[in-house]
């Protein structure tokens, strides 16, 4: 691991502020800026199990409805992009894998890393989740019962879950998404933490 | 030091390894027909192919395609850049030409993937190449006379 000092995009006439960390994908550490998320223990004076498993996942729902899942996660076909979750430009759209129309992939902008002078954000696997996992406009409840629907989930029970959101680098570049971009709150750590508690007490959804 | 395979040839340049691809290709190597527009990955003018596949050379740092094979507008070959190739200048597509190279890119792009774009197909594939002279209905036309030459 490094990190990348991306500075000096000398005669594009960016003005970088500060350092960008952009590849140190650590699941402790988070890009600065973002909100924070409750600590797992703070949940532990919740006796009843069932309760204590909903107000983890409404927890976990303050990522999954930010904007740096949310963009990729779309009910259409066209993801949108920012903390202002305005429409992709250019227009781009799901296309037969989720990684962009004939002749206009993802990878032709998004490269493995973000690239900071530019403020675009890049991972290795940068696609649109399918169709199945559309969370926009949908309600936090709504969400936990999709998560958990392996017809739906890309057939993942709870633990293929927790690994997902812990080891994707995907998942986890919410968490680094480069500079002009809120990382999604807290630290995948803390997210991996609450996901695994939630599982582990049963993964009770919110009433809808 | 920073190794570039670039139209066949191999680059040894004395750069950033950030430095993105199209300043290396324009500046450092020479290679012109390649053009900077936004910057930001906006505009499509700095399309080359990157082992095939088409990307946006102003926001690809050097560090990202070392060994990789990368094609520009000079080094296009194949029955997909003859034929898309042929139709622009049979059509006359170009007006002030300055987003033409990187138009020419995408639109053989396209073309490798799919044989038969329809209109809708050309213009999601297209879209990420802004043409300032709205030359687009030539663009679409063009695409269309080149995947007919090509099923012959």
């Amino acid at each position: 691991m490094r990190t990348a000092l991306l500075s000096a995009a000398a005669g594009v006439g960016l003005c970088i502020a500060g350092t960008a960390l952009t590849l140190a994908q650590s699941a402790s550490q988070s890009q600065p800026g973002g909100a924070s998320l409750r600590p797992v223990g703070s949940f532990s004076n919740i006796t009843n199990q069932r309760d204590r498993s909903v107000a983890l996942f409404n927890e976990m729902g303050k990522v999954l409805t930010h904007p740096r899942c949310m963009n990729c996660h779309p009910a259409a076909d066209r993801p949108r992009q920012g903390d202002i979750r305005k429409l992709h430009e250019p227009l781009v759209v799901r296309g037969k894998d989720g990684h962009g129309a004939a002749g206009l992939h993802c990878s032709a902008c998004h490269g493995k890393q973000n690239f900071d002078p530019a403020r675009i954000p890049g991972d290795g696997h940068w696609a649109l989740a399918p169709a199945s996992m559309a969370w926009e406009g949908k309600a936090v409840a709504q969400i936990c019962e999709q998560l958990k629907d392996q017809n739906r989930n890309g057939s993942r029970d709870l633990a293929a879950l927790v690994r997902h959101v812990t080891t994707d680098t995907l998942v986890l570049w919410a968490w680094h998404p480069g500079r002009g971009r809120e990382p999604a709150p807290g630290t995948a750590a803390e997210f991996g933490a609450l996901m695994q508690a939630w599982a582990d007490t049963g993964a009770a959804c919110p009433a809808s | 030091m920073v190794s570039l395979k670039v139209n066949g040839t191999t680059h040894n340049l004395d750069i950033d390894e950030e430095t993105p691809l199209l300043w290396a290709i324009r500046d450092n190597i020479g290679l012109t027909g390649t053009k900077f527009g936004c910057g930001i990955a906006q505009c499509g003018a700095c399309t080359v192919f990157v082992d095939g596949q088409a990307q946006r050379s102003c926001v690809t740092p050097v560090s990202a395609v070392a060994g990789s094979e990368i094609t520009t507008i000079e080094g296009l070959a194949g029955k997909e850049a003859e034929a898309v190739q042929a139709a622009w200048t049979s059509r006359d597509v170009p007006q002030c030409g300055y987003c033409q190279s990187g138009q020419v890119m995408s639109a053989i792009a396209l073309l490798k993937e799919n044989k038969k774009p329809t209109d809708r197909d050309i213009d999601l594939a297209m879209n990420g190449n802004i043409c300032r002279c709205a030359t687009y209905v030539r663009i679409r036309a063009a695409i269309h006379d080149a995947a007919r030459a090509l099923e012959i």
